[in-house]
């Protein structure tokens, strides 16, 4: 390019001269409006941050607050006097809010036992066996999240009702259990996929029995992301109201039943404690699922 | 092979489907008892599939597979009684080295304390002294690979399978394992299939070299049969004679010559009928000469350098003839442009006659 122009400076000289002034003019508004575009989306950022926020916590913010309130009433913006009577009132021990936090945990525990049961051989089969309908069975497991629950929950508490399982606990555990085998399916299925075949073929190779491979191997492999599962359909049935008010009512009261009562009945305190407690499974399960769920089981849910 | 003796691993017209399509037409191999057989071809060719039919991994669709003459084709992997290396190593990371060396050790229901001493003696013989209580995760790619060896050598196996273990191996790591899994198949006396598509270690390591080509074995021998004398021009080029040429055959008389195509001639004799033949040649077998040089036993083409380069030690010059392109190293210094001659023995060409299996030539 350069030996080019020394041989021919007449024509050619001036030209790359015009044309990087040109360059010029057009780079120096450019670069002005970057900065402008730079300025707006920090602005703009800076400020759907504050309304991200405020969405976020303004209603956590809000729960703490009556939760500490104990007189709050209408033209005051902020509570009129504060104190943790109401605290006391749901951990005293013979107070409902215990009993049912007891209820609460016995179910999802119960329901975690159910879910996994189920979930552990169906998982493998998905993930492993060549099955004809495989993507209809794994939608299968959807269909509850897919029609409006409350027209499936009124049916299934008539079903309940004639073989005697409403307001018993193994009723509500068994509607829990169907709402959170939808999480746990999927995910077992993933995490068995996730574990490389060659893996158990390994172990099959040096004399290792099917049976024993899937325990000594796959099973222990795919215990992370199990484990994960098991968190979500733990959480799903504490969490869980419509099935437990339509099936477990009134014999069966759980935290969310407890919460939709007090706050029926204008009682904010105990309705906004009830909350808090509920939150706190929530912020661990955070926690817990960062460490479990790997993005290679990730990539493979759905799959 | 000793007739006495029934073979290691007999396979008897093999065939392996996967739905619809056939990966195995009818694949037949002998091997015998503290043999080391390569199974060398391109990706897709199906020797990996016939090792894991091997292992059991796959149904066949047809023929038998014996084992010391029992026939295993009914039998699950893990009463086969073999052992397999896998190019992903398929260490167990929730386990520690111990956990895995000494895990079919375990299925035989050794004692603790014997499986720890089996497997120190292991991890010597493997020069991991010491790793018993190591993650997996925490090995570097050899050690991983030789913790593999391991796993599979500690259920002391008839028969192992290698299935690429050393690909995914740093080339270092790789000559250095290939020659330590050599000595302790001498020492040990188990019978190898080792799966590869890398010609240099199949060459290395095997007693006997499988070509394979689209499901059918190409061509068996040892390891110098089939790279001096290979029986197709899949395998000439396999082997690394990618270089063609056309020539012919003519005979005059009781005598035959072979003929390039700008009418030079060399008497020749050999097998190939007469007529058009492709040459198919490795790039040191040519060499440069003088142009219009007239030599017994050798073919000259007269061509043009194109390029010269120094990889270190001779040069290396690109000939041009005509439109195609060879490579040739040569010790002496030549000019760029200049013309040459480049010069083939006849007895190191490959030559096939030029309608065989048109299209089967891979590179």
């Amino acid at each position: 390019m350069s030996g080019k122009m020394e041989l021919s400076p007449g024509p050619v000289g001036p030209l790359p001269l015009k044309s990087l002034g040109q360059t010029h003019q057009q780079a120096a508004p450019s670069r002005s409006t970057t900065a402008m575009w730079v300025g707006g989306s920090l602005v703009f950022k800076t400020l759907a941050l504050v309304v991200f926020a405020f969405l976020l916590f303004g209603p956590l913010a809000n729960l703490v607050l009556w939760s500490v309130a104990e007189r709050w009433y209408a033209p005051f913006k902020l509570p009129v006097s504060y104190g943790l009577r109401y605290w006391e009132v749901v951990f005293r021990p013979t107070g409902d809010a215990m009993s049912s936090l007891v209820t609460s945990v016995a179910i999802a525990c119960l329901t975690v036992v159910v879910a996994l049961c189920v979930s552990v051989p169906a998982g493998y089969a998905l993930a492993r066996l060549k099955l004809p309908w495989r993507t209809a069975l794994m939608i299968l497991f959807l269909l509850p999240q897919a029609f409006p629950s409350v027209a499936i929950y009124i049916n299934v508490a008539r079903v309940f009702y004639s073989i005697g399982l409403t307001g018993t606990i193994p009723g509500v555990v068994l509607v829990h259990a169907a709402h959170g085998l939808v999480y746990s399916v999927w995910i077992a299925a993933a995490a068995f996929a996730a574990v490389d075949k060659d893996l158990e073929l390994a172990a099959r190779n040096i004399g290792a029995s099917p049976l024993r491979t899937f325990f000594t191997i796959t099973l222990p492999l795919a215990a992370p992301g199990i484990m994960a599962s098991a968190i979500f359909v733990f959480l799903e049935s504490l969490d869980e109201f419509t099935g437990t008010f339509f099936v477990g009512v009134p014999q069966v009261t759980t935290l969310p039943l407890l919460l939709y009562n007090a706050s029926m009945g204008g009682n904010y305190q105990i309705a906004s404690i009830t909350a808090l407690i509920l939150l706190v499974p929530s912020v661990l399960f955070m926690i817990v699922i960062e460490r479990f769920l790997k993005a290679d089981v990730l990539s493979k849910v759905g799959q | 092979m000793d007739n006495s003796v029934l073979p290691a691993i007999d396979i008897d017209r093999l065939q392996v489907s996967y739905g619809s399509q056939q990966v195995l037409h009818g694949v037949s191999l002998s091997v015998a008892p503290g043999e080391f057989i390569a199974i060398l071809g391109s990706s897709g060719c199906g020797k990996t599939t016939l090792l894991r039919t091997v292992a059991g991994f796959q149904k066949a669709s047809g023929g038998a597979i014996r084992l010391f003459g029992r026939d295993v084709v009914d039998v699950p992997p893990e009463k086969r009684g073999m052992a397999m290396m896998f190019q992903s190593y398929a260490l167990w990371p929730h386990m520690t080295v111990l956990g895995n060396v000494g895990y079919g050790l375990r299925l035989r229901g050794v004692s603790k304390d014997e499986i720890r001493s089996r497997v120190a003696a292991i991890l010597k013989m493997l020069n991991l002294s010491g790793l018993e209580d190591r993650k997996v995760t925490n090995l570097s790619g050899g050690q991983r690979q030789r913790v593999a060896l391991g796993r599979a050598l500690a259920i002391e196996p008839e028969i192992l399978l290698l299935d690429e273990p050393l690909s995914n191996l740093d080339a270092k790591v790789r000559i250095q394992l290939r020659s330590e899994i050599k000595a302790l198949q001498a020492r040990l006396g188990f019978t190898a299939i080792h799966v590869t598509h890398d010609r240099e270690e199949a060459m290395t390591m095997a007693d006997r070299i499988v070509v394979m080509d689209a499901g059918r074995i190409a061509q068996m021998g040892s390891p110098k049969e089939v790279y001096d004398q290979p029986s197709s021009p899949f395998v000439a080029s396999f082997m690394g004679a990618e270089n063609t040429i056309e020539l012919d055959i003519r005979a005059t008389g009781q005598e035959r010559e072979i003929w390039t195509r700008d009418g030079r001639s060399v008497p020749f004799s050999g097998p190939v009928p007469t007529g058009a033949v492709t040459a198919y040649f490795r790039d040191d077998v040519a060499s440069l000469d003088a142009p219009d040089a007239r030599i017994e036993g050798s073919i000259v083409l007269p061509g043009r350098i194109t390029q010269r380069t120094y990889p270190g030690g001779h040069y290396r010059y690109v000939v041009a003839i005509d439109d195609r392109h060879f490579t040739v190293t040569d010790d002496r210094y030549h000019d760029v442009d200049r013309p040459v001659g480049l010069r083939l023995p006849v007895a190191s060409l490959h030559l096939f006659p030029s309608d065989y299996a048109k299209g089967g030539i891979h590179a």
